[in-house]
């Protein structure tokens, strides 16, 4: 099975030098469901944001997709962005447009003609049962509702990788569930990468997952 | 409602830059023709002991555009009651010949003291009246005005481009959330830019179309026409083609520095 992500003696620190990750080595697979654990603050959110490349290793070496990205030029990490589908726990939508238009954001920056992502928007907004909300502005949802929309943009361009920062953090126990039964959808039917960080594995999965823990800068594949 | 005023303060501020700089071309543009005016009824005298023509005038100094030799009949005139005939004869030989010469632009004082030094240079000429006194108070209090004006001007641009600096900081923020999302699914610079741009433009189109919408109803209104004529001269107030281009293109410039100063400074979220 093809490895869309390797990393070897990979340390993580912010500008303070302070080290987050200390010499993790792990792979995940194509095809692979992946649950990060760790207590809050143990770098979770720090080792994901250096798999989309919004943190370069400090040391060792982190290949995604086949490139890597300890030193990365601009216009590859934009290359690599566009075949990944990101989901944040504070959702992040462009508040002054619609949710047609953040869910259309993917398929226009690959390129898509606007008719194609006006259908596959609103084939996905049926999908997170918001179908009725098409013309609205995040803030006048709730908070379940504008993480189904994220993820409704997270899965638009059927990216090869989908990473979701504790992606149901705030959210009721139906929004919750449908993320999830979403994140599943997506690993089963399109056979979709997915990592998710999170402080709960749900209980009722029906997906294979792997399971890496993180304590003390050091990374333990559990599962 | 939102939309008018994410435009508005832009569009006010553009407009006022480009409201001091019209404002200072008009009066930079007034200035010149009142010069071309007060140059027509400004003229030096020449006293010469022999002829002289405009072309010789002009080779000493090249200010002099013309010079035209006042007839001494007046003079000799008022003389000739107590004299003989042939007196008056050989009076009109032995004068010296007086000249009113004529400027190619109102003088600055440097240049009336070089055409004075000129003139007496030439071994014919004996001496020149320059009216230097009345000159300079008239030169002066031009120079006052458009110094006042220049002041001015430059005053309300500096607040505006700190008005515009303080916008800057808000319309970083407001586009910083939009592009950093944008960067995330590997939006490219342009396209992270484009709406910025796009914005920018618009504004700048906005301000540009107001101004000349302004300008030309002001240089047609009555009351600035006769602030002219007052002063007898004839100024185009606004030009719909080159003041609207220079209008267009200094608003363009504007947002474009001021949306680049947005991306430069935009840093991705880590």
């Amino acid at each position: 099975m093809d490895k869309v992500i390797i990393a070897q003696d990979l340390s993580l620190a912010y500008s303070n030098n302070e080290t987050i990750i200390n010499k993790a080595s792990f792979s995940i697979n194509s095809g692979n469901f992946v649950f990060i654990t760790g207590a809050s603050g143990s770098g979770k959110s720090t080792l994901l944001k250096s798999l989309y490349g919004a943190l370069k290793p400090k040391q060792g070496s982190l290949v995604v997709g086949g490139v890597e990205l300890k030193a990365i030029s601009r216009s590859k990490l934009n290359f690599l962005r566009r075949h990944i589908g990101i989901v944040f726990q504070d959702y992040k939508l462009v508040k002054e447009w619609t949710i047609e238009k953040n869910i259309m954001l993917p398929l226009l920056i690959n390129g898509y003609l606007k008719s194609v992502a006006q259908d596959q928007v609103e084939k996905l907004l049926k999908h997170v049962r918001l179908n009725h909300q098409i013309g609205k502005y995040p803030l006048e949802l709730s908070g379940g509702e504008q993480q189904r929309v994220a993820m409704a943009r997270a899965l638009a361009h059927n990216p090869i990788l989908i990473m979701a920062d504790e992606p149901t953090g705030n959210l009721d126990e139906y929004s919750s569930q449908l993320i999830w039964n979403l994140l599943e959808g997506a690993n089963n039917q399109l056979k979709t990468t997915v990592i998710v960080v999170t402080h709960n594995i749900p209980k009722n999965l029906s997906v294979d997952y792997k399971h890496f823990h993180i304590e003390y800068g050091n990374i333990h594949e559990i599962r | 409602m939102k939309s008018v005023r994410n435009h508005l303060s832009l569009v006010l501020a553009l407009l006022s830059i480009l409201f001091s700089m019209q404002l200072y071309f008009i009066v930079e543009r007034s200035i010149d023709a009142y010069k071309v005016k007060l140059s027509q009824n400004y003229s030096v005298i020449a006293v010469s002991k022999e002829e002289l023509s405009s072309e010789a005038f002009a080779k000493i100094n090249k200010i002099v555009s013309q010079a035209k030799e006042i007839a001494p009949d007046s003079v000799i005139k008022r003389l000739s009651s107590d004299m003989k005939s042939t007196n008056v004869e050989l009076l009109k030989l032995t004068l010296p010949r007086f000249y009113k010469l004529s400027l190619s632009h109102y003088p600055s004082p440097e240049e009336i003291k070089k055409l004075k030094s000129d003139l007496l240079a030439h071994n014919a000429i004996t001496k020149v009246e320059d009216f230097a006194h009345t000159h300079d108070t008239v030169y002066k209090l031009l120079l006052l005005f458009k110094n006042v004006v220049t002041l001015f001007s430059s005053v309300v641009l500096l607040v505006t481009v700190l008005l515009i600096f303080k916008e800057l900081r808000i319309w970083q923020y407001k586009h910083n959330e939009r592009m950093s999302i944008m960067g995330l699914f590997g939006a490219a610079l342009w396209l992270r830019s484009a709406v910025l741009f796009r914005l920018a433009i618009v504004d700048a189109l906005l301000a540009s179309f107001v101004a000349f919408g302004i300008f030309t109803y002001l240089s047609s209104y009555p009351w600035v026409l006769d602030q002219f004529k007052n002063i007898g001269i004839d100024v185009v107030v606004f030009n719909p083609i080159d003041d609207f281009l220079m209008i267009l293109g200094v608003a363009v410039a504007i947002s474009i520095v001021l949306a680049s100063l947005i991306v430069l400074g935009h840093k991705e979220e880590a």
